[in-house]
């Protein structure tokens, strides 16, 4: 039978969660409840005597100081409704896992194959509310729908003898597994059905050029000689449908497109991958000549560069986007775990040093009706913030640098950016780190957890396709513990060499994995009955390509197989033999003996048929709007500080560890009260050395709506000036970009294709010319094309988005510069010129306009400028750094005055132009590659000798007093504030996030 | 038996996160032997506890610390029997502490001591918990640094010397609990509540957030037990070894090169020194 264990706090103890919780549903619903209370309820589904079940209740399960439990009885009967909100089945449920091991620990017995131990909370509401409000409350807060199911009784309907009735959500699945052949002998019709039924997202071409390849008679006759017959398998239609999907195989990155400017000029663009990303890494390395940094680059999980003689670099930055639309908090700690795989998966396996992470979200306080099935952005933030904190937690891995973006449009798909930073020997067991070679005869092994629905065809799943006992396949939960006991054991593992190659379970499960590393050997045999399974009734095609979590795939020689194995169970992994590598030239799957696919490896990999995308760029017909001068520019610039893309995130930024390892040298907050915005993180990796490792990132959406060249561009140049500014070195740094787009493949519903894939040919050139021009090698990246919204004829597609990641090295971290302002009587600098372009501007946006006058970047001139920096930074010239992004000159200043606890005085009379402007212009103007720099006097003599001849001036000074002047052209009193307020209309936005 | 070295260790594996840190912060402080030890050595009974002076249980969150903060790890070490002996390895840390030698836990690793009953172990008790951690009022992780205020009559052999130390707190179950208000009095009569919460001149404990972080009875940031052995606390010293740990140190050049943090372990390598070797 299954046990209910119930436990709850004392009377008398202050119940933190349930406060918390009672204040979101005020800020959330607008319902105000007198208290909510929590209580944790474990349904034990196992063969336990009495006696075992109270001995884990009064052991593992409570705290004897703060709380009290029963077993099969409620705990608390005051209440006016009751919401008990538990996992639907097959939903990873971390804690339950947690508690069946607590009880193995303490029984000495294995659970059984169907026992288990499923975790829920109910929630003791108090208050006049109905049971219709506890729904709302349920469905609209507590839960999602997605992986959660709820009770909800009142106090008069409530049994206070049995309490809420015994669910276990066990999976139940009847289904045979089996192998089941599909004739493609069908109608055109039909094979799109197959394709859209069979959520193969394969196109019509595609589907054709599967149904060629099996009518080949020699592929006829192979078949044969396997025991297939002429039909493909739905493992083999499976596999191929995952591999040549967008997602693995970036089929628009690899399009062949027909791009026309707006001068008429026509250019026929054989993939934008290789034309302009992998061209100007290749252009960059060759004039880099012997100071190439790169190692390794676009052919693994992760980007691969040089940090000294011993150690190694690794970087990857991924999105995920649509599992965070539907489930926030699993989507986006799914999407850090998963990106923590892809830098342990590169080479031969990388130690994890950092994590960075970008949201862009719509306003959490978006008041708007919001169309069928988006959840609210306050929802969203609080879920992706919450998901990235728990596995960035309890991974031990610091987040150290972010940024938050806020456009209305992202209300149809948020963007979930993770990235990771690692760090590996160059020489490891005599071979490089960074390389790896699966061999023939070499062992296929899975380590880490077992395999589900989870995550099958991803979040093409939509929830009404879910019903009780069917487990949910759309969104998966990241288990970081799993995930962490399974790095532990593989970095000794490495160490040990008892691998020959590595990589990572993601998007397309063991189908992508074994079938990439496959591709060191040209062949592999993998038996799919013996993937270790969560629960039974999994089909064939199921254990391919589930995207289960935390597992990796191992090359491991056949002597090295019993070491290894022995290792895992010590330190409590499972790992399991698949199969073994091959040189049959065949993607080849077994179930029970029978062969389940046989698919040549070139027809699998390189099968898919090219897209040809038609691009057209029409440039939008803009104009500068035309406004007056605010009169009172002290509250403009209080309303631009409180800006929701300029104002601080430190609510969020607290939440995450940013220190664990010890190494975060420059922190994400800085200043005299530990909260001003560090422009870029500054991390020690290796004890016995001052050599630090920089990570910055530039991101600008809002210049899209102009030209999305330029919203490139600017990136590129954000990235990079967040970088120099704390020290980094700009001859030792390398790009990653993800790519966030709205579908540009010209459709029924996308009339405005080859706009938007115009838009994505210029964005791609934009790329290639400023990483040239400033030297800096791309060395990974992904693309995420599909962020539209769509049901009915309600359309949202987001703003072409990149985020431009930079990694690199300070010599002597010792050297680092921080923003804020250090001591009365410096002088305050300003490094480049401005220029009226407020185009795509916070300031603009502030008035509620886009304008045309976008900023553009001159990269000669800024390369100068941030290699003099670095130069004067060496010498110990620079007292604080902080760049000019949004908000421009008078938001830099703000925060550089505020965040050092001192006043600036500053003459806009000084700033250097390139023409006369407004003083509102002068002060929000987004131009690029400024920085704003204080310097101690006696430095300020070889400071100004190591810039002569740049744009440059010094504009004012430090001050002892609290308030930041800004005197205006006719020398008039422009703006004169206190800093503090100033901080307060800054900090004051999402203080209470 | 043992030649004459200092010889820590650091426990690691099932979620800790720290114990690179914390080795690093035992090996600058002068340790000869510093050993991180995955738990699957002791179960194994190829590592021994009895091989070493100074136990270091490290921050991080083990199993998840899905069952609260730090309890199914402490069921784990309860429970977990050594292989090839009759022995679990709760027997293998009571024997470490009957024989006079040094635990200290921090963050995880003093709600981990807290739970399984070593602190505040009043009256030599190690066995039953007395005290907890548990959520943070503000319901929420944070990571933060906090100004603690040393009791300097305190036996606690990790704090000698000290009055005052700034280290970063980074836990969301860090508000410390006890089971009574005697419990309370008489940790504080006998100085066994070693650093609190207080504001940044050193001066007054304070329960107000932010400088109580989590509205800890007392402002308890870390407790003793009465021999002063065995210590933990919620901050992490391990985070503050060099002055570029510091969150200021970019604005504060007179900042010693030593961190505070450092003290703590220096202390625990000199005690050894001069009482276990």
């Amino acid at each position: 039978m299954a046990w209910r264990i119930v436990v709850g706090l004392k009377e008398n103890v202050r119940d933190a969660r349930g406060e918390r919780v009672r204040r979101e549903i005020r800020e959330h619903l607008g319902i105000e409840l007198q208290s909510v209370r929590t209580i944790d309820v474990y349904t034990v589904d196992a063969q336990l005597s009495e006696g075992e079940v109270a001995a884990a209740a009064a052991g593992p399960f409570s705290d004897p100081v703060i709380q009290d439990y029963t077993i099969n009885q409620p705990l608390a009967l005051d209440f006016d409704v009751l919401v008990e909100v538990g996992y639907r089945p097959g939903v990873t449920d971390n804690v339950g896992r947690t508690a069946r091991e607590a009880i193995q620990y303490q029984t000495g017995r294995a659970f059984a194959p169907e026992e288990g131990v499923y975790t829920s909370v109910q929630y003791l509401l108090s208050g006049d509310i109905s049971v219709e409000d506890a729904e709302r409350i349920a469905k609209d807060f507590l839960g999602n729908g997605l992986i959660q199911r709820w009770d909800i009784v009142s106090r008069a309907d409530f049994d206070g003898s049995k309490g809420v009735a015994v669910t276990v959500p066990k999976v139940t699945s009847t289904a045979k597994p089996e192998v089941r052949p599909i004739s493609l002998e069908v109608s055109d019709e039909k094979l799109m059905e197959i394709s859209r039924s069979g959520m193969l997202a394969l196109t019509l071409e595609e589907m054709q050029a599967i149904q060629f390849y099996y009518r080949r008679e020699d592929v006829i006759a192979s078949r044969k000689a396997v025991g297939l017959d002429a039909m493909p398998t739905d493992v083999e239609l499976e596999a191929l449908a995952q591999t040549w999907s967008e997602h693995c195989k970036h089929k628009i990155f690899s399009a062949r497109i027909e791009y026309e400017d707006d001068q008429g000029n026509q250019e026929v663009i054989n993939s934008l991958f290789k034309s302009y990303i992998m061209q100007v890494t290749a252009d960059v390395r060759k004039a880099k000549g012997k100071d190439d940094i790169c190692l390794s680059v676009f052919k693994d999980n992760a980007g691969v560069i040089k940090f000294n003689d011993d150690w190694s670099l690794v970087f990857k930055v991924e999105t995920h986007n649509s599992p965070s639309a539907l489930d926030p908090y699993g989507g986006a700690l799914t999407g850090i775990v998963g990106c923590n795989r892809d830098g342990f998966g590169t080479g031969m396996g990388a130690r994890l040093m950092f994590n960075t992470d970008v949201f862009c979200f719509a306003s959490p306080f978006y008041d708007k009706p919001l169309p069928p099935r988006l959840l609210h952005p306050r929802r969203i933030f609080e879920g992706v913030v919450e998901g990235v904190e728990h596995g960035g937690n309890k991974s031990g891995i610091p987040t150290v640098n972010g940024s938050l973006v806020f456009d209305e449009r992202f209300a149809g798909k948020p963007l979930v950016y993770c990235g990771t930073g690692s760090i590996m020997p160059r020489i490891l067991n005599g071979q490089p780190c960074h390389e790896k070679e699966a061999k023939v005869g070499d062992r296929i092994v899975m380590a880490g957890g077992r395999v589900g629905k989870d995550g099958i065809h991803g979040a093409t799943f939509s929830s009404e396709e879910l019903h009780e006992g069917s487990p949910v396949t759309a969104v998966q939960i990241g288990d970081p513990i799993t995930q962490r006991r399974m790095f532990d054991f593989l970095i000794i593992a490495r160490d040990r060499g008892l691998y020959n190659a590595i990589t990572d379970n993601g998007a397309g499960g063991l189908s992508s994995s074994v079938g990439e590393m496959a591709e060191f050997t040209n062949g592999f045999e993998m038996h799919l009955d013996r993937a270790p399974l969560k629960y039974s009734g999994l089909q064939p095609w199921e254990i391919l390509i589930s995207e289960a979590q935390e597992r990796m795939t191992m090359a491991v020689p056949p002597e090295k197989l019993e070491e290894f194995s022995t290792l895992a169970d010590e330190m409590g992994v499972e790992s399991t033999d698949l199969g073994q590598f091959t040189d049959s030239g065949y993607f080849h799957c077994l179930y029970e003996g029978e062969t389940a696919s046989y698919l040549p490896m070139e027809f699998i990999h390189d099968g898919v048929p090219q897209m040809v995308l038609p691009a057209r760029w029409t440039p939008p017909s803009l104009q500068e709007p035309d406004f007056s001068q605010p009169l009172d520019m002290d509250a403009t610039l209080r309303h631009m500080l409180g800006r929701l893309d300029i104002c601080s995130k430190e609510s969020v930024v607290r939440r995450y560890d940013h220190e664990v390892q010890g190494g975060t040298v420059v922190k994400p907050l800085v200043g005299v009260a530990n909260d001003g915005p560090s422009d870029a993180a500054v991390v020690k990796p290796l004890f016995d050395s001052f050599e630090g490792v920089v990570v910055a990132h530039g991101i600008c959406p809002s210049y899209s709506d102009i030209d999305t060249y330029h919203m490139m561009a600017n990136a590129v140049d954000e990235g990079l000036r967040n970088y120099v500014a704390v020290g980094g070195n700009i001859e030792h740094v390398a790009g990653l970009d993800n790519f966030c787009w709205c579908d540009p493949v010209v459709s029924a519903k996308t009339p405005d294709g080859e706009y938007k894939a115009a838009q994505l040919v210029r964005a791609n050139q934009a790329l290639y010319d400023y990483c040239l021009a400033f030297g800096v090698p791309l060395i990974s990246g992904k693309d995420s094309m599909k962020n539209d919204y769509m049901i009915g004829d309600t359309k949202i597609s987001i703003p072409p988005t990149v985020l431009f990641s930079v990694i690199g090295k300070i010599e002597d971290l010792r050297k680092a510069v921080t923003m804020d302002a250090k001591a009365p009587g410096d002088l305050v600098y300003l490094l480049g010129e401005t220029r009226d372009e407020l185009g795509g501007s916070e300031y603009y946006a502030l008035h509620n306009q886009v304008g045309a006058n976008v900023p553009k970047v001159d990269a000669e001139s800024a390369m100068q400028r941030y290699r003099t920096l670095n130069a004067a930074q060496g010498e110990g010239l620079i007292a604080s750094c902080h760049d000019l992004s949004d908000g421009g000159l008078a938001v830099s200043l703000a925060e550089t005055a505020f965040a050092g606890g001192f006043g600036i005085s500053v003459d806009l009379h000084d700033v250097p132009v390139n023409a006369a402007m407004r003083e509102d212009r002068l002060l929000y103007s987004e131009s690029a590659s400024r920085l704003l720099v204080t310097v101690k006097e006696e430095n300020s003599e070889q400071f100004e000798k190591l810039f002569a001849g740049q744009i440059f001036a010094c504009i004012g000074e430090v001050t002892a007093d609290e308030y930041l002047k800004i005197t205006g052209l006719q020398g008039e009193v422009l703006i004169r504030s206190t800093i503090d307020d100033l901080k307060e209309a800054w900090q004051s936005p999402l203080r209470e996030m | 038996m043992m030649s004459k070295q200092v010889r820590a260790v650091v426990i690691s594996g099932n979620g800790t996160n720290c114990e690179r840190e914390v080795a690093n912060a035992c090996r600058v402080a002068g340790a000869e032997v510093v050993d991180i030890v995955h738990v699957a050595e002791l179960i194994s009974g190829r590592a021994r506890l009895d091989d070493y002076h100074f136990l270091n249980l490290a921050g991080g969150f083990l199993d998840g610390d899905d069952l609260g903060s730090a309890k199914a790890g402490a069921n784990r070490l309860t429970h977990a029997a050594v292989k090839g002996s009759e022995e679990t390895l709760s027997d293998q840390l009571q024997r470490f502490i009957a024989d006079g030698k040094l635990v200290m836990g921090v963050c995880n690793g003093f709600q981990l001591m807290t739970k399984m009953g070593l602190l505040p172990a009043i009256g030599g008790d190690y066995q039953r918990q007395s005290a907890t951690l548990t959520f943070n009022d503000g319901g929420r992780f944070e990571d933060r640094w906090c100004y603690l205020k040393v009791d300097q009559e305190s036996p606690c052999v990790f704090t000698r010397g000290l009055d005052g130390v700034y280290l970063p707190v980074r836990h969301g179950e860090g508000k410390f609990v006890v089971e009574n208000d005697e419990l309370l009095q008489q940790i504080e009569e006998k100085h066994l509540s070693v650093v609190k919460y207080c504001d940044a001149d050193y001066q007054a404990p304070v329960m107000e957030y932010p400088l109580n972080p989590n509205g800890s009875v007392a402002a308890i940031a870390g407790v003793c037990d009465e021999s002063g052995r065995l210590f933990g606390l919620m901050p992490h010293p391990e985070a503050y070894i060099h002055r570029t740990h510091h969150p200021r140190w970019t604005r504060e050049p007179e900042l010693p090169e030593e961190g505070m943090g450092l003290w703590l372990y220096i202390n625990a390598v000199k005690y050894i020194r001069e009482n276990l070797l």
